[in-house]
């Protein structure tokens, strides 16, 4: 059982995506798994065969818990030990990982190599996900013609394949028992909304093809849901706050050259193509990490851990309340676009419940924006082990002094919440200085 | 457009981009995003949306027309 996130201490295989026999290569997801905080996809960290499933669907299990024996290709025998958590260890049948692995940021693997945003668009226009394909190309990119062919796949009715539906309708159709690919939908491009769910119960159309029970584990409903979710929130946020001494900065910055750029950008741009400010912040930030690595990696063991690459965690608020916060990975050296559709795809899918496991474990600092929400500032609460988080407020027009005149001009407040264990108010000014001078220069953001 | 067609096309954009909302409790002279929740990538979606549908070309300049339910139909219907 991986530790998808800090927080997580056990979790629940809602659905197996393999079965004995199966390969599958590393990144692959292989099973669904319900944790306090959301149901996601957990992937393999090795390439191999799969031997057994050993916890059933429906079982909760506490993370380091061996889920399935894999046997990996070469050394059917006497496979090493693997680290990583998510789909077990060789078939030897290891002791299942030390306990602790809360405090290991899950060794984040070799993420899948980025999808082009001309790829992206094609996913888009034929209601592809991304996060279930798996690609053919160079490393195990995804190519046009995979995205083609997992449209064609779905064609037929849809059965089997994740049918559309609202994260509500999910819900109410998991309590009910009601398979998804009986329900015809109203909604737009035909998806199931809440009401079909129910309306097709009683019409008998879609009887509770199986009981609700134990046998058919559902995702927690709503209310549970958010209850878990905050007490998740809650255990982490109290341990930060108990081991983490936290130290804030904060600086106000122009931002007039960077959205006076953005804006004539976006003028030549489709809608589609535009950029928000929140897409320039974010590379900002991977790009200051960069420069000051002091704030970007993990405090384990009684000591900094700095990591060369940047994977912004996103806090991003659900509509339903609480937050998850995903991770953009290599964000420093995304391309602005391809860091703006990665915003849009991660935000999409934190809110549909279509999240990866390696998503939630392995971000190296985090940003909070309650800019849209009208708040000036935000002082974060890092989440640990990362010991570093961004927040901005809301870019507003002030009156600000340059070259002895008073101008009218766009500022954000930026802070940084920065655990003092690791570094010193010395580095988090530097920090957000180097912040600062990048958007002064928006170009270099590119 | 007319305002009902305007007005359809709005409803129909709030619903995709925002299964939950409920427009139809929001004044015509409330602020749309507030009263909605639409963050900035909701609200680009929204754009993205009304430009898909009315084939009308909406710059960032024209957002500010864009603040309420009364401001969003006059102007997609005013052309």
């Amino acid at each position: 059982m991986p530790a998808l996130g800090a927080d997580m201490d056990e979790g629940t295989v809602l659905e197996w995506l393999v079965k004995p026999g199966d390969e599958i290569h590393k990144g692959d997801v292989i099973a669904v798994i319900d944790t306090a905080k959301a149901a996601i996809d957990a992937e393999s960290f090795i390439t191999g065969t799969v031997e057994q499933l050993i916890v059933g669907v429906g079982e909760t299990v506490p993370v380091g818990a061996v889920l399935a024996m894999i046997a990996e290709p070469a050394a059917r025998k006497a496979a090493p030990p693997q680290p990583a958590p998510p789909a077990g260890e060789p078939p030897r049948q290891a002791a299942p990982p030390e306990r602790e692995p809360e405090h290991v940021p899950a060794a984040p693997g070799r993420p899948a190599p980025p999808i082009s945003p001309l790829i992206r668009k094609r996913a888009h226009e034929l209601g592809v996900d991304l996060a279930g394909l798996r690609g053919s190309g160079r490393g195990g990119a995804v190519t046009r013609a995979d995205v083609e062919r997992a449209a064609a796949r779905r064609e037929p009715a849809g059965a089997g394949a994740r049918s559309k539906a609202t994260p509500r309708a999910r819900r109410v159709a998991a309590e009910l028992g009601v398979d998804l690919a009986d329900v015809t939908g109203t909604g737009p491009d035909g998806s199931v909304r809440e009401a079909d769910v129910r309306r097709a119960v009683s019409a008998g159309e879609a009887a509770p093809a199986r009981e609700p029970a134990p046998a058919a584990p559902a995702a927690r409903s709503g209310a549970e849901r958010a209850r878990s979710m905050r007490q998740a929130i809650a255990r982490l946020m109290a341990r930060s706050k108990r081991e983490i001494p936290h130290y804030y900065v904060s600086s106000t910055v122009d931002m007039a050259s960077a959205l006076n750029w953005m804006h004539e950008r976006n003028r030549e741009l489709a809608v589609s193509e535009r950029l928000v400010p929140a897409a320039l912040l974010l590379k900002a930030v991977a790009l200051a990490a960069r420069r000051v690595p002091g704030v970007n990696g993990y405090w384990v063991d009684d000591q900094f851990r700095p990591v060369e690459a940047v994977h912004l965690g996103l806090a991003i608020s659900l509509r339903g309340g609480g937050l998850l916060t995903p991770a953009i990975h290599d964000a420093a050296e995304l391309p602005l676009a391809e860091l703006m559709s990665g915003m849009r795809d991660l935000v999409t899918r934190a809110r549909a419940g279509r999240l990866r496991g390696s998503e939630l474990t392995d971000a190296t600092i985090t940003v909070t924006n309650l800019g849209d929400q009208g708040v000036e500032s935000v002082f974060g609460v890092i989440y640990p082990p990362q010991v570093a988080l961004v927040g901005f407020g809301k870019v507003t027009e002030r009156p600000v002094a340059a070259g002895g005149l008073i101008g009218v001009r766009p500022v954000v407040v930026t802070t940084l919440a920065a655990d003092h264990r690791a570094s010193d108010g010395y580095t988090g000014a530097r920090y957000l200085t180097a912040l600062s001078d990048l958007l002064q220069k928006p170009e270099e953001l590119l | 457009m007319t305002p009902d067609q305007a007005r359809h096309v709005i409803e129909e954009a709030v619903a995709r981009v925002a299964p939950d909302a409920d427009l139809a409790s929001l004044a015509p002279d409330a602020d749309l995003r507030d009263g909605l929740e639409l963050d900035s990538l909701d609200f680009l979606r929204f754009v993205e949306i009304l430009t898909e549908r009315t084939g009308r070309q909406i710059t960032e300049d024209d957002y500010q027309h864009l603040a309420t339910l009364a401001s969003t139909v006059k102007f997609l219907a005013g052309g």
